[in-house]
């Protein structure tokens, strides 16, 4: 096993009426194992795409994404998915969800149930293994995504805007549960997000994402997500630098929408 | 026209009935009822049960009013019967004119006809008649026939009860209306008052008869469940094999670009084409029996589930697929767990209309050609005129469609109890 690469990737949509959108220019990114990379950038700079092109969802135009050593082509168990919502099975309950990625493996069911009880005691859903999904709040089906994702062990676990439906009180207590998991599992995870406080807790390292050709703008490392690790996220939030580095994107990304705005108003 | 504006009056007294009576009852408290906004949230709108109860009551009220059945309390006037009697003024060809008396005896169809005593009494040239008249039917009464000098030429009758009357015009009496025919006859139709004839539209307790003694006895040869259920029968076989087809190849069509286009226009033009349509056809090639039957309902069903099945693999959310796949599922694996389960819904939902339709068409087509069936039984007794199994028939093909439609619902909410909640 060894890191993610992002070589050079260029993707760009054709129209159905002939023009064309350049979502993503020459990115490039070396992603070390076990890292935890945070993607912000205002909407509609590529970030989805990016991660679609990791996850094998989308081929780039150019340029190739490479994982230990092997190119990826397709989808892919080792590169497991976190959606922002509506990607569970509603006609299998909370426990079958879990056990979906071991049991397509053919994994004996003994083996499964038990990494799946495990891994719903994680995330403190051990009283709801035989709901249906519908029956679960927001927050929770999060949580039972995050674990049917941990279920299959992938080497890079994919997240696009995984706590983007949740409230400000769940949201934190998922920053906190993806703070542990990432830690205990030692997983290399990226994680897109719209929030500068998630993107500065959760990411090791942090990107920031320019639009119109989307392409990689500014590169933080960061010293908060060790921190979080045992520690109240709130207390993070107050240690010093973080306000000082909040500020810095928040303007940054603030800048592109203006430009972006400004653009468009140009234009018509 | 009468019967369209009583329905009305019901409907609005009914509605002011309860209101004004509804405002002492307890009101249910839930959730609904403490909506505010209920013009336009359709989910607020409820069925009123006492309506429906009413609705019902009031179908049976008009339809037993009508045919003065035993079970309702009111009648509509029914037809006169009993003996009525007019007069008529003859004209000799002197123009000398006398008078005589009909005497009608109105009876009910197929009872005693029994014509009233006194024919040929009276003075004059002019003498009495008696005829018997069927009720809500007419009878040519020839009073020329006794008369002295009947047959003599310019001898007419000028008029009824002291109307004048002319070859081609009617007279209005109080107990019916007299017609002279082009030919000077005289024609009686008594009053028919509003209620309909038997053969019309029979009376409810009728058709609960007919109901018990054909469940019994059963119709030309079959029970009444034979009937029924050979209708059932070709429904299910014809549902069965229609979407043992048409599952199959709409999932196809949904998932691979060569079935979509080499099906695309079949599917789209055979959709469109009532399967009543096909009825001929479908007899010449198969003839009437069985098999060309379910042939038929096959193709009812078939279009109806391949573009059920089509729809529900389209409508998956690319997200589960996606999911699917990052899982390490291969394409059987996300037929099998994703695709299939997740068009359940669209599939119970086109089985439905599917089974609607085949209903209706394994009538339709047992009305065109049958031995037995539901349809068959219907169109049988209306050759004779036997409205009340007729009607039994109708009200039986509608209560089993209702049926399928209620058992269809019970194992779409136990198999597919996600539906809508996505
Ligand atoms: N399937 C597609 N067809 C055409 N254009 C697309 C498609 N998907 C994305 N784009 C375009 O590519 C650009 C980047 O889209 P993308 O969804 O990656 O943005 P994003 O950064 O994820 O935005 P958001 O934060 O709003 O989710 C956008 O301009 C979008 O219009
Ligand atoms: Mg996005």
């Amino acid at each position: 096993m060894s890191g993610l690469s992002i070589e050079n990737i260029s993707m760009r949509f054709d129209l159905p009426n002939g023009t064309s959108v350049q979502a993503l220019q020459n990115v490039s990114l070396d992603i070390r194992q076990g890292e935890l990379l945070s993607v912000l950038g205002p909407s509609g700079c590529g970030k989805t795409t990016l991660l679609n092109i990791v996850a094998g969802f989308l081929a780039p135009t150019e340029g190739r994404v490479v994982l230990g050593g092997k190119p990826v082509v397709g989808p892919g168990p080792e590169r497991g998915m976190v959606f922002q919502q509506g990607a569970l099975f509603e006609w299998m309950s909370v426990r079958e969800n879990v056990a979906f990625g071991p049991n397509m493996k053919g994994m004996p069911k003994a083996e499964s149930a038990g990494i799946v009880d495990h891994l719903l005691d994680v995330v403190g859903l051990r009283d709801f293994k035989d709901k249906a999904v519908y029956e679960l709040s927001g927050g929770m089906q999060q949580r039972v995504a995050l674990a049917r994702c941990l279920a299959n062990d992938p080497e890079v676990i994919l997240m696009d805007e995984p706590l983007g439906a949740l409230d400000a009180l769940t949201r934190e207590k998922m920053q906190g549960l993806v703070l542990k998991l990432w830690k205990e599992t030692g997983k290399t995870i990226i994680l897109i997000t719209h929030s500068v406080e998630e993107a500065l807790l959760l990411g090791e390292r942090l990107l920031v994402m320019a639009p119109r050709p989307g392409r990689i703008h500014k590169e933080y490392r960061l010293p908060f997500a060790d921190m979080g690790v045992d520690a109240d996220l709130r207390d993070v939030k107050k240690t010093e630098g973080y306000a000082e580095t909040r500020e810095e994107i928040l303007t940054m990304i603030w800048n592109m929408e203006e430009e972006i705005m400004g653009r468009t108003e140009a234009a018509s | 026209m009468t019967i369209a504006l009583i329905y009305v009056a019901i409907f609005i007294a009914a509605f002011v009935a309860v209101r004004a009576t509804g405002r002492f009852v307890e009101r249910q408290r839930d959730f609904t009822s403490l909506k505010t906004v209920t013009f336009g949230d359709e989910s607020a709108v409820r069925p009123n049960r006492i309506a429906s109860i009413i609705s019902v009551l009031a179908i049976f009220l008009i339809w037993g009013a009508f045919t003065g059945s035993k079970i309702t309390p009111i009648h509509a006037p029914g037809p006169f019967l009993g003996e009525t009697s007019f007069t008529y003024t003859a004209q000799a060809p002197d123009l000398s004119t006398d008078e005589g008396v009909v005497r009608v005896n109105v009876h009910r169809v197929g009872e005693d006809a029994a014509k009233p005593e006194g024919a040929d009494g009276g003075e004059g040239f002019a003498k009495d008649d008696a005829a018997s008249v069927a009720a809500w039917r007419s009878g040519l009464i020839r009073v020329d026939r006794n008369d002295v000098g009947g047959d003599a030429e310019g001898y007419k009758v000028i008029a009824i009860d002291g109307q004048p009357i002319a070859p081609g015009e009617t007279v209005k009496l109080a107990d019916g209306t007299v017609t002279m025919t082009p030919k000077g006859t005289l024609n009686f139709s008594p009053d028919p008052g509003w209620q309909m004839e038997k053969i019309w539209l029979p009376a409810p307790e009728d058709v609960w008869n007919r109901l018990i003694e054909i469940g019994t006895d059963g119709y030309r040869g079959f029970t009444l469940w034979e009937h029924v259920g050979w209708s059932l029968m070709r429904v299910v076989a014809g549902f069965a094999l229609g979407s043992a087809v048409g599952i199959p190849l709409g999932y196809a069509m949904g998932l691979s670009n060569w079935f979509r286009g080499w099906f695309d226009p079949i599917v789209e033009f055979m959709r469109p084409v009532p399967p009543l349509a096909l009825i001929p056809l479908v007899i010449i090639w198969f003839g009437i029996d069985e098999t060309g039957k379910i042939v038929l309902l096959f193709l009812a069903a078939l279009w109806i589930m391949t573009i059920a099945a089509r729809a529900g693999v389209s409508g998956v959310n690319i997200t589960k697929i996606h999911a699917a796949y990052s899982l390490g599922a291969s394409k059987w694996q996300i037929l099998r767990h994703v695709i299939i389960p997740n068009s359940l819904p669209e599939i119970f939902t086109g089985a439905r209309v599917a089974m609607g339709v085949c209903w209706g068409t394994v009538v339709a087509a047992e009305l065109v050609a049958a031995e037995k069936g539901a349809g068959q039984m219907i169109v049988a007794a209306s050759k004779f005129q036997l409205t009340d199994i007729v009607i039994m028939g109708i009200v039986l093909i509608g209560i089993v469609g209702y049926g399928i439609d209620i058992l269809m619902r019970l194992a779409e909410n136990w198999l597919v109890p996600w539906k809508g909640r996505s």
